[in-house]
This record gives C-alpha cells, structure tokens and sequence, in this order.
C-alpha cells in the first residue's frame, strides 16, 4: 500500500514518473456566491485553476404516484481548485467549495485531513458565509476569514466582522484582496499558523 | 461519510466507462497524488481509453482532482478507473487524508514553503 505516514518524508525520483510521487496536503476555500474564491485561488496557483465535477443523481420529491416514470434529475456540483508546489515532496492544493449549501457530503471530504479553511466574505452580503462558518466550527476546522475588499477599500473594520460573525476573538479576520498573490500567500500564512497554534493548544 | 454513500454521480451515464461501478475497492481521496509504477510505465502504451489517457497524463504525479479536470471527466469516474489502477498495480497514491489532521512537523514545513514564495 503506497499510503505513507504523514509526518514522512517521501523522497521523490525528479525524473517523470516511476518514483513516488509528492505528498498532498490541502485548504479549503469558502465562501459565497462570486465572493470571489476562484480569483483567490488563481491568484497564487502555479496551474490556471481546474475545476473537478461531481454529478449527483437525485429522484424528484412529489412524483405523482400513477406516473410510472421516476423524474430523476441530475445535479453537477463543481469544484474549482489550484495547487501551489512547496517542495519536490508537497503540494499544496487549494480547494473551492461547491456553491450550495446543500452539497454538504462533499464538504465533509473537502475538509478530511485538510489543514483548514479560508472563509471568504464580501461584507455587503456577510449572511452569506454564515452556513461555511458554522460549518467549520461544528467540525473544529481551524479557519480565518478574509475580507475581500474589491474596491480596495474596507467598509467595515475586522473587529466589527468578527462581532457580526460572533466567531471566536482567536479567529484571525483580514483584510485581504483575492486578486493580488502576496494578499492570498499571507492569508494562507496566517491559517496555518493559526492551525499551529491550535494543533499546540 | 465514507466516499461515494451519498451518491456522487450514481446512475449517470458516464459511468458506463466503469462499467456502472460508483467506487472502486480502492478509496481515491480527491487530493491523492497518483503515480505511475514500474508496471505502469511499462503497460501504458497496451493500456486503452481512460486508462490510457490516465496513464500518459501521470508522467507527472497528479492528484485525483487534476486527472478529473484536465481529462474532463467526472470526479466519481475517476476515482473509480483510478482505484482499479491501484489495485492492479499500474499506479500507486500518496494520500494522508485518512490519518486526521495535519501534524505539527507538516504544518512547519507547509508554512516555511508558503513563506518561501
């Protein structure tokens, strides 16, 4: 079985292929509708951001019962996610999460083993980040929030998202701008150190 | 949840490519890194379809998410061809998923990494 440790270092071949490959870690981004996790994750990707679908099948509710014919529908849930090298050994991807909220069944596999989360908020429309915040803290995911400021300009101050939000005062809250590659690497920077410090607590 | 119970692309017509399977015996977390074995390298060229293209596509590791978006091809119809590689030898996957959260030696290196950008 080619499962490893984590905490081990996998030496790789450099030539392609045949040699064990690097090991995954990954972050979840969150967030509302064209909050703009996509440009986050463009923003430092080192490929132009994928996107991976998931097709559900679900059968109508309220058939009627004298039809013969199931109405089943097909739903695609599509997940869009970059990946950063960080080493011969580890690549970090970066993972969007579905738009509704009721694709929940894949969050719970975004987040497995994941290092956290980024929630991603426009504060003209804060209510749309509260299932992702409750979301993480039912499931203890270490998570900051970045305040995407597109126009540049914060409207509201990081002490008054985080009273709105009524997140932990240990929470980091920032002001960030999805689009500018040194914002997002800090973003990432200031999650894993809250990880660390919540892996030592 | 384990993969697949909640039905990620159950009864779709793509999946007549795994012949109608929605998992494989072989788990394929979406971030796992597959990579070629020695018999895959060997095998690539007599492998046919999706296996084929998987195969080519991994002269460099990808992970699961990668081989689904760059082949077009749903993530459930992935995991499943890929877990089939697993178990035939033709591949093998580096995933830590399974084993919690990330330990604090990983995340040291992860954020010297980040601040190495």
């Amino acid at each position: 079985m080619a499962s490893k440790p984590s905490d081990m270092v996998v030496t790789s071949d450099d030539d392609t292929g045949g040699g064990a490959g690097p090991m995954p870690v990954k972050i979840v981004v969150a967030g509302g509708f064209a909050v703009g996790k996509t440009t986050f994750i463009g923003s430092i990707s080192e490929i132009e951001p994928l996107t991976t679908e998931a097709a559900l099948t679900k059968v109508s509710e309220g058939v009627d019962d004298t039809s013969k014919v199931s109405t089943k529908t097909s739903t695609t849930v599509a997940m869009d996610f970059g990946r950063i090298t960080l080493g011969e050994d580890l690549i970090l991807y970066l993972f969007g999460t579905p738009g509704q909220d009721r694709f929940w069944f894949m969050w719970d596999e975004l987040v497995r083993g994941a290092i956290g989360a980024v929630v991603l908020i426009d504060t003209r429309r804060l209510e749309e980040c509260f299932p992702a915040v409750d979301y993480f803290e039912e499931n203890q995911i270490p998570f900051v929030v970045g305040m995407n400021c597109f126009d540049g300009q914060a409207t509201h101050s990081p002490d008054d998202v985080r009273e709105a939000l009524a997140v932990s005062p240990d929470t980091p809250v920032l002001l960030i701008d999805a689009r500018e590659r040194v914002s997002t690497r800090d973003t990432l920077l200031e999650l894993v150190q809250h990880a660390l410090v919540r892996a030592t607590a | 949840m384990s993969l697949g119970d909640a039905g990620d692309g159950l009864r779709v017509r793509p999946y007549a490519i795994t012949g109608g399977r929605t998992r494989a015996a072989t788990e394929v977390p979406i971030e796992a890194i597959v990579y070629r074995t020695p018999k895959g390298e060997k095998a690539v060229a007599s492998m046919s379809m999706e296996r084929r293209q998987i195969l080519d596509l991994l002269s460099s590791p990808q992970s699961a998410a990668e081989i689904s978006g760059r082949l077009r091809l749903p993530l459930g119809v992935a995991r499943v061809v890929v877990g089939d590689l697993v178990d035939e030898g033709f591949v093998a996957l580096n995933t830590r998923s399974a084993t919690g959260r990330p330990d604090l030696r990983l995340l040291e290196r992860v954020l010297d990494g980040l601040q190495a950008l």
